[in-house]
Protein backbone atom coordinates (compact mmCIF):
# COMPACT_ATOMS: atom_id res chain seq x y z
CA UNK A 1 0.00 0.00 0.00
CA UNK A 2 1.61 3.19 -1.19
CA UNK A 3 0.38 6.60 -0.07
CA UNK A 4 0.09 8.74 -3.20
CA UNK A 5 -1.87 11.71 -1.93
CA UNK A 6 -2.75 13.23 1.41
CA UNK A 7 -5.70 15.53 0.93
CA UNK A 8 -7.51 17.51 3.57
CA UNK A 9 -10.24 14.96 3.97
CA UNK A 10 -8.85 11.66 2.80
CA UNK A 11 -5.69 9.73 2.09
CA UNK A 12 -5.24 7.99 -1.25
CA UNK A 13 -3.30 4.75 -1.48
CA UNK A 14 -2.25 2.91 -4.61
CA UNK A 15 -2.99 -0.78 -4.12
CA UNK A 16 -3.18 -4.01 -6.01
CA UNK A 17 -6.76 -5.26 -5.98
CA UNK A 18 -6.88 -8.82 -7.29
CA UNK A 19 -4.53 -7.89 -10.10
CA UNK A 20 -6.05 -4.48 -10.81
CA UNK A 21 -4.25 -1.25 -10.10
CA UNK A 22 -6.62 0.43 -7.69
CA UNK A 23 -6.98 3.45 -5.44
CA UNK A 24 -8.02 3.09 -1.85
CA UNK A 25 -9.52 6.28 -0.57
CA UNK A 26 -9.61 6.39 3.21
CA UNK A 27 -11.47 9.15 5.02
CA UNK A 28 -9.26 9.78 8.02
CA UNK A 29 -10.41 10.71 11.49
CA UNK A 30 -10.02 14.35 12.43
CA UNK A 31 -8.73 15.06 15.90
CA UNK A 32 -10.36 18.45 16.01
CA UNK A 33 -13.94 17.22 15.97
CA UNK A 34 -15.79 15.14 18.52
CA UNK A 35 -16.07 11.47 17.77
CA UNK A 36 -19.79 11.25 17.10
CA UNK A 37 -19.68 14.05 14.53
CA UNK A 38 -16.46 12.67 13.07
CA UNK A 39 -17.92 9.19 12.62
CA UNK A 40 -21.17 10.54 11.26
CA UNK A 41 -19.49 12.67 8.59
CA UNK A 42 -16.99 10.02 7.53
CA UNK A 43 -19.62 7.32 7.38
CA UNK A 44 -22.11 9.49 5.51
CA UNK A 45 -19.64 10.77 2.96
CA UNK A 46 -18.03 7.39 2.27
CA UNK A 47 -21.38 5.76 1.72
CA UNK A 48 -22.68 8.72 -0.25
CA UNK A 49 -19.65 8.85 -2.51
CA UNK A 50 -19.81 5.13 -3.27
CA UNK A 51 -23.52 5.34 -4.06
CA UNK A 52 -23.03 8.38 -6.26
CA UNK A 53 -20.15 6.81 -8.19
CA UNK A 54 -22.18 3.69 -8.85
CA UNK A 55 -25.35 5.56 -9.81
CA UNK A 56 -23.75 8.08 -12.15
CA UNK A 57 -21.71 5.32 -13.78
CA UNK A 58 -25.05 3.82 -14.85
CA UNK A 59 -25.85 6.91 -16.90
CA UNK A 60 -22.40 6.83 -18.46
CA UNK A 61 -20.81 9.71 -16.58
CA UNK A 62 -17.07 9.00 -16.71
CA UNK A 63 -16.07 8.21 -13.12
CA UNK A 64 -13.78 5.59 -11.58
CA UNK A 65 -15.42 2.20 -11.14
CA UNK A 66 -16.07 1.25 -7.54
CA UNK A 67 -14.55 -2.11 -6.61
CA UNK A 68 -15.27 -2.28 -2.91
CA UNK A 69 -16.54 -0.29 0.05
CA UNK A 70 -15.18 -1.00 3.52
CA UNK A 71 -17.36 1.04 5.84
CA UNK A 72 -15.56 -0.07 9.01
CA UNK A 73 -12.47 1.80 7.87
CA UNK A 74 -14.38 4.48 5.95
CA UNK A 75 -12.74 3.53 2.69
CA UNK A 76 -13.62 2.99 -0.96
CA UNK A 77 -11.54 0.92 -3.34
CA UNK A 78 -11.86 2.18 -6.88
CA UNK A 79 -10.32 2.08 -10.32
CA UNK A 80 -7.00 3.92 -10.62
CA UNK A 81 -7.25 6.67 -13.23
CA UNK A 82 -3.76 7.38 -14.52
CA UNK A 83 -4.11 11.01 -15.54
CA UNK A 84 -3.55 14.55 -14.40
CA UNK A 85 -5.71 17.05 -12.55
CA UNK A 86 -7.33 19.63 -14.83
CA UNK A 87 -6.19 22.31 -12.38
CA UNK A 88 -2.54 21.44 -12.99
CA UNK A 89 -2.91 21.06 -16.76
CA UNK A 90 -4.67 24.35 -17.50
CA UNK A 91 -1.50 26.50 -17.72
CA UNK A 92 -0.16 24.24 -20.50
CA UNK A 93 -3.28 24.13 -22.63
CA UNK A 94 -3.77 26.26 -25.74
CA UNK A 95 -7.04 27.88 -26.68
CA UNK A 96 -8.19 25.07 -28.94
CA UNK A 97 -7.62 22.47 -26.23
CA UNK A 98 -9.34 24.62 -23.60
CA UNK A 99 -12.34 24.93 -25.91
CA UNK A 100 -12.53 21.19 -26.47
CA UNK A 101 -12.03 20.23 -22.84
CA UNK A 102 -14.34 22.77 -21.24
CA UNK A 103 -17.09 22.22 -23.81
CA UNK A 104 -16.84 18.51 -23.15
CA UNK A 105 -16.79 19.07 -19.38
CA UNK A 106 -19.91 21.23 -19.76
CA UNK A 107 -21.61 18.42 -21.69
CA UNK A 108 -20.80 15.88 -18.99
CA UNK A 109 -21.96 18.10 -16.11
CA UNK A 110 -25.11 18.95 -18.10
CA UNK A 111 -25.84 15.26 -18.49
CA UNK A 112 -25.22 14.69 -14.79
CA UNK A 113 -27.73 17.43 -13.95
CA UNK A 114 -30.23 16.34 -16.61
CA UNK A 115 -30.42 13.05 -14.71
CA UNK A 116 -31.02 14.79 -11.39
CA UNK A 117 -27.54 14.35 -9.85
CA UNK A 118 -25.31 17.10 -8.52
CA UNK A 119 -21.63 16.92 -7.61
CA UNK A 120 -21.43 19.29 -4.63
CA UNK A 121 -17.76 20.21 -4.97
CA UNK A 122 -17.26 20.78 -8.67
CA UNK A 123 -13.83 22.40 -9.12
CA UNK A 124 -10.92 21.99 -11.49
CA UNK A 125 -9.19 19.93 -8.75
CA UNK A 126 -11.89 17.29 -9.05
CA UNK A 127 -11.54 16.68 -12.77
CA UNK A 128 -8.93 14.23 -14.08
CA UNK A 129 -7.75 14.22 -17.67
CA UNK A 130 -6.31 11.19 -19.43
CA UNK A 131 -5.17 12.69 -22.72
CA UNK A 132 -8.44 14.38 -23.71
CA UNK A 133 -10.71 12.08 -21.76
CA UNK A 134 -12.41 13.57 -18.74
CA UNK A 135 -13.12 11.82 -15.45
CA UNK A 136 -15.02 13.33 -12.53
CA UNK A 137 -13.96 12.39 -9.01
CA UNK A 138 -14.76 13.22 -5.36
CA UNK A 139 -18.51 12.79 -5.09
CA UNK A 140 -18.60 12.85 -1.27
CA UNK A 141 -20.73 16.00 -1.16
CA UNK A 142 -22.93 14.99 -4.11
CA UNK A 143 -26.55 13.99 -4.17
CA UNK A 144 -29.85 13.85 -5.98
CA UNK A 145 -32.08 16.88 -6.31
CA UNK A 146 -35.16 18.15 -8.09
CA UNK A 147 -34.26 21.76 -7.39
CA UNK A 148 -32.34 24.16 -9.59
CA UNK A 149 -30.44 25.42 -6.51
CA UNK A 150 -28.17 22.36 -6.24
CA UNK A 151 -27.26 22.54 -9.94
CA UNK A 152 -26.68 26.26 -9.65
CA UNK A 153 -24.25 25.65 -6.77
CA UNK A 154 -22.27 23.22 -8.98
CA UNK A 155 -21.95 25.73 -11.79
CA UNK A 156 -21.20 28.53 -9.32
CA UNK A 157 -18.41 26.47 -7.72
CA UNK A 158 -16.85 25.77 -11.12
CA UNK A 159 -16.99 29.46 -12.00
CA UNK A 160 -15.44 30.40 -8.67
CA UNK A 161 -12.68 27.83 -9.03
CA UNK A 162 -11.89 29.27 -12.44
CA UNK A 163 -11.91 32.84 -11.13
CA UNK A 164 -9.76 32.22 -8.08
CA UNK A 165 -7.20 29.80 -9.56
CA UNK A 166 -7.08 30.59 -13.27
CA UNK A 167 -8.36 34.17 -13.40
CA UNK A 168 -6.74 35.21 -16.71
CA UNK A 169 -8.66 32.64 -18.72
CA UNK A 170 -11.69 32.14 -16.50
CA UNK A 171 -14.16 34.01 -18.68
CA UNK A 172 -13.17 32.15 -21.83
CA UNK A 173 -13.26 28.74 -20.17
CA UNK A 174 -16.61 29.45 -18.60
CA UNK A 175 -18.03 30.37 -22.01
CA UNK A 176 -16.91 27.02 -23.40
CA UNK A 177 -18.32 25.27 -20.36
CA UNK A 178 -21.68 26.99 -20.85
CA UNK A 179 -21.82 25.96 -24.52
CA UNK A 180 -21.43 22.31 -23.62
CA UNK A 181 -23.71 22.56 -20.61
CA UNK A 182 -26.57 24.14 -22.57
CA UNK A 183 -26.37 21.41 -25.19
CA UNK A 184 -27.08 18.61 -22.72
CA UNK A 185 -29.22 20.17 -19.97
CA UNK A 186 -32.71 21.33 -20.84
CA UNK A 187 -32.94 23.73 -17.87
CA UNK A 188 -29.57 25.36 -18.40
CA UNK A 189 -31.05 28.86 -18.72
CA UNK A 190 -32.74 28.59 -15.33
CA UNK A 191 -29.46 27.38 -13.86
CA UNK A 192 -27.51 30.36 -15.23
CA UNK A 193 -29.94 32.83 -13.70
CA UNK A 194 -29.75 30.83 -10.44
CA UNK A 195 -25.97 31.25 -10.52
CA UNK A 196 -26.47 35.00 -10.68
CA UNK A 197 -28.79 34.81 -7.70
CA UNK A 198 -26.32 32.69 -5.72
CA UNK A 199 -23.55 35.18 -6.41
CA UNK A 200 -25.69 38.09 -5.34
CA UNK A 201 -26.58 36.27 -2.15
CA UNK A 202 -22.91 36.31 -1.12
CA UNK A 203 -21.69 38.71 1.51
CA UNK A 204 -20.67 42.19 0.44
CA UNK A 205 -21.23 41.53 -3.21
CA UNK A 206 -21.30 44.74 -5.18
CA UNK A 207 -23.67 43.23 -7.74
CA UNK A 208 -26.26 42.73 -5.01
CA UNK A 209 -27.15 46.40 -5.18
CA UNK A 210 -27.30 46.59 -8.92
CA UNK A 211 -30.33 45.09 -10.55
CA UNK A 212 -28.17 42.75 -12.52
CA UNK A 213 -29.39 41.54 -15.86
CA UNK A 214 -28.23 38.30 -17.36
CA UNK A 215 -25.66 40.15 -19.45
CA UNK A 216 -24.35 42.52 -16.81
CA UNK A 217 -21.39 40.40 -15.84
CA UNK A 218 -19.79 37.41 -17.41
CA UNK A 219 -22.84 35.17 -17.49
CA UNK B 1 5.60 58.44 10.46
CA UNK B 2 2.66 58.67 12.83
CA UNK B 3 -0.85 57.63 11.80
CA UNK B 4 -4.11 57.99 13.69
CA UNK B 5 -6.67 55.34 12.75
CA UNK B 6 -10.40 55.38 13.34
CA UNK B 7 -12.41 52.15 13.49
CA UNK B 8 -16.14 52.59 13.20
CA UNK B 9 -17.81 49.76 11.30
CA UNK B 10 -20.23 48.21 13.79
CA UNK B 11 -20.40 48.15 17.60
CA UNK B 12 -17.01 49.71 18.36
CA UNK B 13 -15.72 53.23 17.96
CA UNK B 14 -11.98 52.94 18.27
CA UNK B 15 -8.99 55.15 17.84
CA UNK B 16 -5.43 53.89 17.53
CA UNK B 17 -2.07 55.50 16.88
CA UNK B 18 0.76 53.62 15.21
CA UNK B 19 4.16 54.51 13.80
CA UNK B 20 6.14 53.10 10.91
CA UNK B 21 8.25 50.94 13.24
CA UNK B 22 5.15 48.87 13.89
CA UNK B 23 4.68 50.23 17.41
CA UNK B 24 1.14 50.72 18.66
CA UNK B 25 1.23 53.89 20.77
CA UNK B 26 -2.44 53.98 21.63
CA UNK B 27 -5.51 51.78 21.28
CA UNK B 28 -8.64 53.27 22.83
CA UNK B 29 -12.00 51.69 22.10
CA UNK B 30 -15.55 52.32 23.16
CA UNK B 31 -18.14 49.66 22.54
CA UNK B 32 -21.84 50.24 22.06
CA UNK B 33 -23.75 47.71 24.13
CA UNK B 34 -27.43 47.46 23.23
CA UNK B 35 -29.81 47.55 26.21
CA UNK B 36 -31.84 44.83 24.54
CA UNK B 37 -31.73 42.93 21.27
CA UNK B 38 -28.95 43.22 18.75
CA UNK B 39 -27.05 46.17 17.31
CA UNK B 40 -29.42 48.85 16.12
CA UNK B 41 -27.39 50.68 13.45
CA UNK B 42 -28.83 54.09 14.23
CA UNK B 43 -28.39 53.70 18.00
CA UNK B 44 -24.82 52.46 17.47
CA UNK B 45 -24.09 55.47 15.26
CA UNK B 46 -25.50 57.78 17.94
CA UNK B 47 -23.20 56.19 20.52
CA UNK B 48 -20.19 56.56 18.22
CA UNK B 49 -20.93 60.22 17.52
CA UNK B 50 -21.21 60.95 21.24
CA UNK B 51 -17.90 59.30 22.19
CA UNK B 52 -15.86 60.14 19.06
CA UNK B 53 -14.17 63.29 20.34
CA UNK B 54 -13.27 61.90 23.76
CA UNK B 55 -11.96 58.60 22.36
CA UNK B 56 -9.70 60.46 19.91
CA UNK B 57 -8.44 62.79 22.68
CA UNK B 58 -7.82 59.83 25.00
CA UNK B 59 -5.82 58.07 22.30
CA UNK B 60 -3.64 61.13 21.72
CA UNK B 61 -3.14 61.45 25.47
CA UNK B 62 -2.24 57.78 25.83
CA UNK B 63 0.31 58.10 23.03
CA UNK B 64 1.66 61.32 24.52
CA UNK B 65 1.36 63.01 21.15
CA UNK B 66 0.00 66.27 19.90
CA UNK B 67 -2.46 66.07 17.03
CA UNK B 68 -0.17 68.30 14.90
CA UNK B 69 2.40 65.50 14.93
CA UNK B 70 0.05 63.09 13.12
CA UNK B 71 1.05 62.48 9.48
CA UNK B 72 -2.21 61.04 8.24
CA UNK B 73 -5.69 59.96 9.25
CA UNK B 74 -6.82 56.44 8.43
CA UNK B 75 -10.42 55.34 8.59
CA UNK B 76 -12.29 52.09 8.00
CA UNK B 77 -14.60 52.92 5.08
CA UNK B 78 -16.10 49.42 5.03
CA UNK B 79 -17.42 46.80 5.12
CA UNK B 80 -19.90 47.54 7.86
CA UNK B 81 -23.12 49.23 8.88
CA UNK B 82 -23.81 52.39 6.88
CA UNK B 83 -24.83 54.73 9.73
CA UNK B 84 -21.77 53.70 11.79
CA UNK B 85 -19.36 54.01 8.87
CA UNK B 86 -20.62 57.52 8.22
CA UNK B 87 -19.70 58.67 11.74
CA UNK B 88 -16.12 57.42 11.49
CA UNK B 89 -15.72 58.77 7.96
CA UNK B 90 -17.04 62.19 8.97
CA UNK B 91 -14.61 62.41 11.89
CA UNK B 92 -11.64 61.36 9.75
CA UNK B 93 -12.53 63.69 6.87
CA UNK B 94 -12.84 66.63 9.25
CA UNK B 95 -9.45 65.92 10.85
CA UNK B 96 -7.83 65.44 7.47
CA UNK B 97 -9.17 68.73 6.12
CA UNK B 98 -8.54 70.77 9.25
CA UNK B 99 -4.97 69.61 9.77
CA UNK B 100 -4.30 69.30 6.04
CA UNK B 101 -2.99 65.74 6.25
CA UNK B 102 -3.82 62.85 3.91
CA UNK B 103 -6.92 60.76 4.40
CA UNK B 104 -6.24 56.99 4.13
CA UNK B 105 -8.98 54.51 3.22
CA UNK B 106 -8.72 51.21 5.07
CA UNK B 107 -10.68 48.02 4.53
CA UNK B 108 -11.78 46.67 7.90
CA UNK B 109 -10.98 43.02 6.97
CA UNK B 110 -7.54 43.90 5.62
CA UNK B 111 -6.86 45.73 8.91
CA UNK B 112 -7.76 42.62 10.92
CA UNK B 113 -5.27 40.60 8.89
CA UNK B 114 -2.47 43.18 9.05
CA UNK B 115 -2.66 43.67 12.83
CA UNK B 116 -2.74 39.88 13.21
CA UNK B 117 0.45 39.53 11.15
CA UNK B 118 2.11 42.30 13.12
CA UNK B 119 1.15 41.00 16.58
CA UNK B 120 1.94 37.35 15.88
CA UNK B 121 5.05 38.08 13.79
CA UNK B 122 3.97 35.72 11.04
CA UNK B 123 4.66 36.84 7.53
CA UNK B 124 2.45 34.77 5.27
CA UNK B 125 -0.29 32.89 7.13
CA UNK B 126 -3.65 31.43 6.29
CA UNK B 127 -5.96 33.79 8.15
CA UNK B 128 -9.15 32.57 9.80
CA UNK B 129 -11.20 35.65 10.61
CA UNK B 130 -14.31 34.91 12.62
CA UNK B 131 -16.42 37.60 14.26
CA UNK B 132 -19.96 38.79 14.63
CA UNK B 133 -19.93 40.23 11.14
CA UNK B 134 -17.48 38.11 9.18
CA UNK B 135 -16.47 34.49 8.67
CA UNK B 136 -13.62 34.44 6.18
CA UNK B 137 -10.74 32.10 5.44
CA UNK B 138 -8.19 34.05 3.46
CA UNK B 139 -4.61 33.94 2.26
CA UNK B 140 -2.40 36.26 0.26
CA UNK B 141 -1.87 35.39 -3.37
CA UNK B 142 -1.09 37.37 -6.47
CA UNK B 143 -1.43 40.86 -5.01
CA UNK B 144 -4.59 40.41 -2.98
CA UNK B 145 -6.00 38.66 0.04
CA UNK B 146 -7.98 35.95 -1.70
CA UNK B 147 -11.03 34.45 -0.04
CA UNK B 148 -10.78 30.67 0.16
CA UNK B 149 -13.99 30.16 2.05
CA UNK B 150 -16.65 32.31 3.65
CA UNK B 151 -20.16 32.22 4.99
CA UNK B 152 -22.99 32.24 2.50
CA UNK B 153 -25.39 33.90 4.91
CA UNK B 154 -24.84 34.98 8.54
CA UNK B 155 -21.49 35.14 10.31
CA UNK B 156 -20.56 32.52 12.90
CA UNK B 157 -20.45 35.09 15.71
CA UNK B 158 -23.83 36.35 14.65
CA UNK B 159 -25.21 32.81 14.83
CA UNK B 160 -23.91 32.38 18.40
CA UNK B 161 -25.06 35.84 19.54
CA UNK B 162 -28.54 35.47 18.09
CA UNK B 163 -28.96 32.06 19.69
CA UNK B 164 -27.75 33.42 23.04
CA UNK B 165 -30.20 36.28 22.83
CA UNK B 166 -33.05 33.94 21.99
CA UNK B 167 -32.43 31.70 25.00
CA UNK B 168 -32.01 34.69 27.30
CA UNK B 169 -28.23 34.76 27.83
CA UNK B 170 -26.78 38.24 28.43
CA UNK B 171 -24.77 40.18 25.85
CA UNK B 172 -22.21 39.28 24.53
CA UNK B 173 -23.48 35.74 24.05
CA UNK B 174 -20.32 33.97 22.83
CA UNK B 175 -18.52 33.62 26.19
CA UNK B 176 -21.73 32.46 27.92
CA UNK B 177 -22.30 29.77 25.29
CA UNK B 178 -18.67 28.70 25.72
CA UNK B 179 -19.14 28.31 29.47
CA UNK B 180 -22.39 26.37 29.15
CA UNK B 181 -20.92 24.16 26.41
CA UNK B 182 -18.31 22.89 28.88
CA UNK B 183 -21.13 21.35 30.91
CA UNK B 184 -22.80 19.70 27.92
CA UNK B 185 -21.73 16.32 26.60
CA UNK B 186 -24.60 14.86 24.57
CA UNK B 187 -24.16 15.73 20.95
CA UNK B 188 -27.44 16.68 19.28
CA UNK B 189 -27.46 16.35 15.50
CA UNK B 190 -27.56 19.80 13.91
CA UNK B 191 -27.31 20.77 10.24
CA UNK B 192 -23.70 20.68 9.08
CA UNK B 193 -23.61 22.74 5.89
CA UNK B 194 -20.43 22.99 3.83
CA UNK B 195 -20.92 23.78 0.16
CA UNK B 196 -17.63 23.41 -1.63
CA UNK B 197 -15.47 25.88 0.30
CA UNK B 198 -18.31 27.91 1.78
CA UNK B 199 -20.37 27.54 4.92
CA UNK B 200 -23.92 28.33 5.91
CA UNK B 201 -24.98 28.98 9.51
CA UNK B 202 -28.59 30.13 9.18
CA UNK B 203 -30.08 26.64 9.20
CA UNK B 204 -27.91 25.73 12.16
CA UNK B 205 -29.29 28.70 14.10
CA UNK B 206 -32.91 27.84 13.28
CA UNK B 207 -32.41 24.22 14.29
CA UNK B 208 -30.64 25.10 17.55
CA UNK B 209 -33.53 27.38 18.49
CA UNK B 210 -36.02 24.64 17.60
CA UNK B 211 -34.18 22.14 19.79
CA UNK B 212 -34.36 24.66 22.66
CA UNK B 213 -38.11 25.07 22.14
CA UNK B 214 -38.47 21.29 22.13
CA UNK B 215 -36.95 21.22 25.59
CA UNK B 216 -33.43 19.91 25.00
CA UNK B 217 -30.88 20.77 27.69
CA UNK B 218 -29.39 24.21 27.03
CA UNK B 219 -25.91 22.94 27.92
CA UNK B 220 -26.18 20.19 25.32
CA UNK B 221 -27.40 22.57 22.63
CA UNK B 222 -24.58 25.02 23.34
CA UNK B 223 -22.11 22.15 23.16
CA UNK B 224 -23.56 20.85 19.90
CA UNK B 225 -23.89 24.30 18.38
CA UNK B 226 -20.23 25.09 19.04
CA UNK B 227 -18.99 21.69 17.88
CA UNK B 228 -20.98 21.81 14.65
CA UNK B 229 -20.20 25.40 13.71
CA UNK B 230 -16.51 25.14 14.61
CA UNK B 231 -16.10 21.81 12.81
CA UNK B 232 -17.46 23.42 9.65
CA UNK B 233 -14.93 26.24 9.89
CA UNK B 234 -12.15 23.77 10.66
CA UNK B 235 -12.97 21.60 7.65
CA UNK B 236 -12.83 24.57 5.30
CA UNK B 237 -9.67 25.85 7.00
CA UNK B 238 -7.92 22.52 6.60
CA UNK B 239 -8.83 22.34 2.93
CA UNK B 240 -7.63 25.89 2.33
CA UNK B 241 -4.40 25.05 4.17
CA UNK B 242 -3.71 22.05 1.94
CA UNK B 243 -4.70 24.02 -1.16
CA UNK B 244 -2.57 27.10 -0.46
CA UNK B 245 0.35 25.36 1.23
CA UNK B 246 0.80 28.19 3.76
CA UNK B 247 2.94 27.38 6.80
CA UNK B 248 0.86 29.03 9.53
CA UNK B 249 -2.73 29.44 10.68
CA UNK B 250 -3.68 32.77 12.27
CA UNK B 251 -6.96 33.04 14.13
CA UNK B 252 -8.49 36.47 14.55
CA UNK B 253 -11.82 38.26 15.08
CA UNK B 254 -13.98 38.35 18.21
CA UNK B 255 -14.63 34.60 18.20
CA UNK B 256 -10.85 33.97 18.34
CA UNK B 257 -11.21 34.32 22.11
CA UNK B 258 -13.08 31.00 22.23
CA UNK B 259 -10.83 28.36 23.79
CA UNK B 260 -12.55 25.41 22.14
CA UNK B 261 -12.04 26.91 18.69
CA UNK B 262 -8.37 27.55 19.49
CA UNK B 263 -7.87 23.94 20.53
CA UNK B 264 -9.49 22.72 17.31
CA UNK B 265 -7.40 25.00 15.11
CA UNK B 266 -4.27 24.01 16.98
CA UNK B 267 -5.04 20.37 16.27
CA UNK B 268 -5.22 21.06 12.53
CA UNK B 269 -1.94 22.94 12.67
CA UNK B 270 -0.30 20.04 14.49
CA UNK B 271 -1.59 17.49 11.96
CA UNK B 272 -0.08 19.46 9.10
CA UNK B 273 3.08 20.56 10.87
CA UNK B 274 2.35 24.28 10.65
CA UNK B 275 2.40 27.08 13.22
CA UNK B 276 -0.78 28.14 14.96
CA UNK B 277 -1.27 31.54 16.57
CA UNK B 278 -4.32 33.33 17.90
CA UNK B 279 -4.26 37.10 17.99
CA UNK B 280 -4.36 38.66 21.50
CA UNK B 281 -7.99 39.47 22.30
CA UNK B 282 -7.34 43.22 22.48
CA UNK B 283 -6.31 43.21 18.83
CA UNK B 284 -8.60 40.39 17.68
CA UNK B 285 -11.77 42.36 18.37
CA UNK B 286 -12.59 45.49 16.40
CA UNK B 287 -10.06 48.13 17.43
CA UNK B 288 -8.55 51.41 16.32
CA UNK B 289 -4.94 50.20 16.38
CA UNK B 290 -5.47 47.89 13.42
CA UNK B 291 -6.76 50.75 11.30
CA UNK B 292 -3.82 52.94 12.31
CA UNK B 293 -1.27 50.21 11.49
CA UNK B 294 -2.87 49.46 8.12
CA UNK B 295 -2.91 53.20 7.54
CA UNK B 296 0.85 53.26 8.07
CA UNK B 297 1.36 50.49 5.50
CA UNK B 298 -0.98 52.23 3.06
CA UNK B 299 0.59 55.67 3.35
CA UNK B 300 4.07 54.19 2.90
CA UNK B 301 2.76 53.00 -0.48
CA UNK B 302 0.92 56.21 -1.26
CA UNK B 303 -2.56 54.80 -0.82
CA UNK B 304 -4.65 57.85 0.03
CA UNK B 305 -8.06 59.14 -0.99
CA UNK B 306 -9.26 62.69 -1.74
CA UNK B 307 -11.90 63.75 0.79
CA UNK B 308 -14.53 64.34 -1.89
CA UNK B 309 -14.17 60.75 -3.10
CA UNK B 310 -14.10 59.13 0.31
CA UNK B 311 -17.50 57.47 0.12
CA UNK B 312 -18.25 54.78 2.64
CA UNK B 313 -18.34 51.24 1.22
CA UNK B 314 -20.68 49.06 3.29
CA UNK B 315 -20.08 46.06 1.00
CA UNK B 316 -16.37 46.48 0.36
CA UNK B 317 -15.02 42.99 -0.21
CA UNK B 318 -11.67 41.88 1.21
CA UNK B 319 -10.57 40.42 -2.12
CA UNK B 320 -11.23 43.68 -3.96
CA UNK B 321 -8.35 45.50 -2.25
CA UNK B 322 -4.85 45.74 -3.74
CA UNK B 323 -2.10 45.07 -1.20
CA UNK B 324 0.93 46.97 -2.58
CA UNK B 325 3.04 46.47 0.56
CA UNK B 326 3.24 42.74 -0.09
CA UNK B 327 3.71 42.86 -3.85
CA UNK B 328 7.49 42.63 -3.96
CA UNK B 329 8.03 40.02 -1.35
CA UNK B 330 5.69 37.45 -2.80
CA UNK B 331 5.96 36.93 -6.49
CA UNK B 332 2.94 35.74 -8.44
CA UNK B 333 2.25 32.26 -7.21
CA UNK B 334 0.00 30.42 -9.62
CA UNK B 335 0.06 27.22 -7.60
CA UNK B 336 -1.25 28.76 -4.45
CA UNK B 337 -3.86 31.14 -5.70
Amino acid sequence: MKLIKKGAEAELYLINWFGYKAIKKVRVSKNYRIQSLDNFLRNYRTLNEAKMLINVKRINIPVPTVFDVILEEFSIVMEFIDGKLLKDLIPQLDDEMLDEIFTNLGCIVGRLHENGFFHGDLTTSNVILVDKNIFLIDFGLGGVSQEIEAFGVDVHLMLRALESTHHEISQKCFEYFKNGYSSTFSKSKEVFSKVLEIRRRGRYVVERRVKATINSFCI
Amino acid sequence: MLILGIECTAHTFGCGIANSKGEILANVNSEYIPTSGGIHPREAARHHASVAASVICDALKAAGKNIEEIDGFAVSLGPGLGPCLRVGATAARALSLYYNKPLIPVNHCVAHIEIARLMCKIDDPLVVYISGGNTIISAFSDGKYRVFGETLDIALGNCLDTFARYVGLPHPGGPHIEKLALKGSNYINLPYVVKGQDMSFSGLLTMAIRKFKDGAMLEDICFSLQETAFSMVCEVTERALVHTGKDAILLTGGVAANRRLRVMMESIAKDHGVVFKAVPVEYARDNGAMIAWTGVLSLLHNVTIPVDESFIRPRWRLDAVDIPWRMNKHEVNKEGC
